[in-house]
């Protein structure tokens, strides 16, 4: 039942996702009065909101439930509708009712929440790809932990800079949220982010991955994500770091394997050339894409 | 009564001596809700300021406020502008809890009322009693000059959170606007725990005769429950900001990891006080909500010995769930499931508190004046807090929750809709009681629904900012939440004007001296207080009450 519900849920969100990146390139973020979370792009992201929508189905009716008695309350036992008020102040057995009830919903919450806390710190295979993200007041270095080294820094894209970097598009590049170099992974793929910080706390986080982690300085910390999808991603730092805490934005752009493999083997010797041959690369099959 | 009368002038001294010298609980509880009221404008003043700059994306008064208040222009002003958000954020948080909640209910509410409810003349130790109050003032003085002293480079006062995590409150702010603000943190600490040993001790030893543990009032209980909390979890707090204290001045490392020090052992400890504290702030109100409940009912308070016993279990597992609030600090897996199953267990006592008030309202013959529709509107929205409380005890979803609007709205819900609501009905409960003069309930009541929508208006939205993934301490954000931060906003406004009124009502009860009695609440209204006359003598119970 629980299962049938994940996957109808997971089918609905995917199903939507393929019409939304038909029409351009697919950049979650948040959306205008947007009141759940954003689309899910990681299993475990899909089993959060799973998850989420599962407690809400216990919360919404106790809430309602409280508010109701209150309203007959209210309405029932008004000094004008029942001008002698009984005595009671004891019933053993509706004290009971409201101990062990609470007991066994927080029993059916806890089942599923710690599925879904140990699936979180289980990856389905070993990472294919490192990636150690050190936070820095106010940005983040990448470093690949692959046989030639690459490692780089990413800030967030200030406006002025818009027009020579090509993202002028604000729909994939938002306000706040765009950077200058991206973190570029493969879809599908297990990628481990070692998290941590030069300087004071930040944290690293994704929302659409399912992913927060501290950026502790003196210690690693691990996340992992395997992208369903290929697109933008964005994430904020997440842990009070300074002034610019809100201007340290967190990028990754998903590829396919084979365009994540040019990519870094150029990206080694000119960074900026690598990424403009990356963009030119997805826009012309996108294009070939939306001619076929 | 010619005597009677010689006797209390003999007692009451007169003046500023009054005030300053003063020993009398009444008195000192007087001085500290008048400390609260200030500092809460001020806090409140702070959130405005908050809700103002987030109204829209962009930065839209920070940088002006910087220039006006540090005189500095330009990208500098920018920059100092950024960074005293962050110090509102920091400011609003510490005074508001420990300037203006703790001070209206424990030494505001709880000293006026303890010692007339459990049959006392004054609390235990009337002097430290004095000495409690006022070592408050200078702590917010301390917090309010680390505004002006410098913290991070080019940047004024302290904007490090109220959780004041290093290496950021060491290395990150080397200014010393931080030791201000630990200075005066321990010294709000050191009168907390004063009044704590005080109000232990007045409500083991002195209770009327007859009065056994089991029949005192619940506010008491739920005031020596807090006041062990409190002597339990501040010294660590003193402990752990001492460090921090000797981590930035003497080159001690107990944070920083460079000298072999960490900085997640400050988030334990911080934490470990952290989470008692924020039952510190909602237990007494718990324990008005209850009287008040029962009073406009007219109904003895259903189930009181599971409504003390559930204080109790919240009190003490409270102390066993501070990590909820670092899952994602890089705590293991192990811990993690561990503190989410501890922190859903403190559900079933908050959930028989909450059937327990409508138990005593079921069957009972309600009158709905003005301190009622407070509580009532206690028992709905932190009803709200609660369940988005039982939400983020789960670690796996915990994960996207931290850090963002969610958590801004949850324990607001919990805090500045609970506890304040807790105190603006003690506020409406007791006045009568305190002044002698009776407000006029009409503005009492606009007052209440002024600050209920508003207040909603304000908070609900940003459930939905925390879920779309908006991290919270931001001064500008992604133009994606501009239209609930919009909301939000202008909520806040709305709010600011039910302060207004509140204010206006005090003002006017004052001036109207309406004679309130003895007992304006009728039959209902059966614990002490109610059997002194209005105001209570200066000094009362000379004749000790006997409880069947």
């Amino acid at each position: 039942m629980i299962r049938a519900m994940k996957r109808f849920i997971a089918g609905g969100i995917g199903a939507g996702a393929a019409l939304f990146s038909a029409a351009s390139a697919w950049a979650a973020q948040p959306s205008d009065w947007e009141y759940r979370f954003q689309p899910a792009a990681t299993d475990i992201m899909h089993q959060i909101t799973w998850f989420e929508g599962y407690t809400l189905a216990f919360i919404i009716p106790v809430t309602l439930l409280v508010l109701v008695l209150l309203a007959y309350c209210i309405v029932r036992f008004r000094a004008s509708a029942n001008p002698v008020p009984s005595r009671t102040s004891h019933n053993t057995v509706i004290e009971v009712i409201w101990t062990v009830g609470p007991v066994l919903i927080l029993l059916l919450l806890a089942v599923p929440s710690f599925q879904l806390l140990t699936n979180q710190y289980s990856p389905p295979e070993e990472a294919k790809l490192t990636i150690k993200a050190t936070a820095n007041q106010w940005n983040w270095d990448y470093e690949y932990q692959t046989d030639d080294a690459l490692s780089f820094n990413s800030a967030m894209l200030q406006e002025g800079d818009r027009a020579a970097a090509g993202k002028e598009d604000k729909s994939v590049y938002p306000r706040l949220l765009a950077v200058d170099n991206e973190m570029v992974v493969p879809a599908n793929t297990v990628v481990r982010v070692l998290v941590t910080a030069s300087d004071v706390i930040h944290a690293f986080a994704v929302p659409s991955f399912g992913v927060k982690s501290d950026a502790v300085p003196g210690r690693l910390s691990e996340v992992w994500f395997k992208v369903e999808k290929e697109g933008f991603y964005y994430g904020q730092c997440s842990e009070l770091c300074g002034k610019d805490h809100a201007f340290m934005p967190i990028a990754v752009r998903v590829v396919s394997p084979e365009q994540y493999e040019t990519w870094v083997a150029a990206a080694k010797s000119d960074l900026p050339a690598a990424n403009k041959a990356l963009t030119a690369q997805i826009e012309a099959a996108s294009k070939l894409a939306a001619a076929n | 009564m010619a005597h009677a009368a010689t006797h209390d002038e003999h007692h009451a001294p007169r003046g500023w001596v009054r005030w300053v010298y003063s020993t009398n609980h009444k008195d000192i509880g007087t001085l500290y809700l008048i400390f609260a009221i200030i500092s809460g404008i001020i806090g409140g003043f702070m959130s405005i300021m908050m809700r103002w700059e987030l109204a829209e994306p962009g930065i839209q008064i920070f940088h002006g406020l910087a220039s006006m208040v540090y005189g500095v222009e330009g990208d500098a002003a920018l920059d100092a502008g950024k960074h005293m958000f962050n110090v509102f954020t920091t400011m609003h948080a510490l005074i508001m809890i420990f300037f203006m909640v703790m001070p209206a209910l424990i030494g505001g509410f709880a000293n006026w009322m303890i010692p007339i409810m459990i049959g006392a003349p004054d609390m235990a130790f009337p002097r430290m009693n004095n000495i409690s109050f006022w070592l408050l003032p200078p702590a917010l003085i301390l917090l309010l000059i680390s505004f002006f002293v410098p913290s991070a480079p080019g940047a004024h006062g302290v904007g490090g959170g109220w959780t004041m995590y290093p290496p950021f409150s060491t290395s990150g702010q080397p200014g010393p606007a931080m030791d201000f603000a630990i200075l005066s943190v321990h010294i709000a600490g050191v009168s907390s725990i004063l009044g704590a040993i005080n109000f232990i001790t007045t409500i083991f030893n002195m209770r009327a005769p007859g009065m056994t543990m089991h029949k005192m009032p619940l506010f008491a209980w739920s005031v020596l429950i807090t006041a062990f909390l409190l002597l339990l979890s501040l010294p660590v707090l003193a402990g752990g900001i001492t460090m921090l204290l000797t981590d930035r001045n003497f080159d001690t490392a107990f944070f920083s990891p460079e000298g072999g020090g960490d900085p997640i052992l400050f988030q334990h400890l911080f934490w470990f006080f952290g989470h008692p504290e924020v039952y510190i702030l909602i237990l007494p109100g718990f324990g008005i909500v209850s009287h008040i409940v029962s009073t406009f009912s007219r109904k003895p308070v259903f189930g009181y010995l599971g409504m003390a016993y559930a204080m109790v279990a919240i009190g003490a597992v409270g102390f066993v769930v501070w990590a909820h609030h670092m899952f994602t600090s890089g705590i293991s897996l192990n811990a993690q499931r561990y503190f989410t199953f501890a922190t859903m267990v403190i559900a079933v006592p908050t959930g028989i508190k909450i059937f327990s008030w409508i138990a005593t309202m079921w069957g009972g013959s309600i009158t709905f004046r003005t301190p009622m529709l407070w509580a009532i509107g206690f028992i709905f929205l932190f009803t709200v807090g609660g369940v988005t409380g039982v939400q983020l005890a789960n670690a796996g979803l915990d994960r996207m929750y931290h850090d963002t609007y969610y958590v801004v709205a949850h324990f607001h819900y919990v805090l500045s809709l609970g506890a304040v609501f807790a105190i603006f009905a003690a506020w409406y409960y007791w006045f009568p009681k305190m002044t002698g003069y009776m407000y006029s309930p009409t503005i009492a009541n606009i007052h209440f629904w002024v600050t209920f929508i508003s207040v909603n208006v304000v908070f609900f939205p940003q459930h939905f900012l925390g879920l779309a993934g908006m991290p919270r301490r931001y001064i500008d954000y992604p133009d994606a939440y501009a239209g609930w931060n919009m909301v939000s906003s202008y909520g806040s406004y709305f709010a600011g004007i039910g302060v207004l009124i509140f204010l206006f009502g005090v003002f006017e009860a004052f001036q109207k001296k309406r004679v309130a009695g003895a007992n304006p609440w009728g039959e209902g209204a059966t614990t002490l207080e109610w059997q002194l006359p209005s105001p209570p003598p200066y000094h009362q119970w000379e004749q000790l009450p006997r409880i069947r």
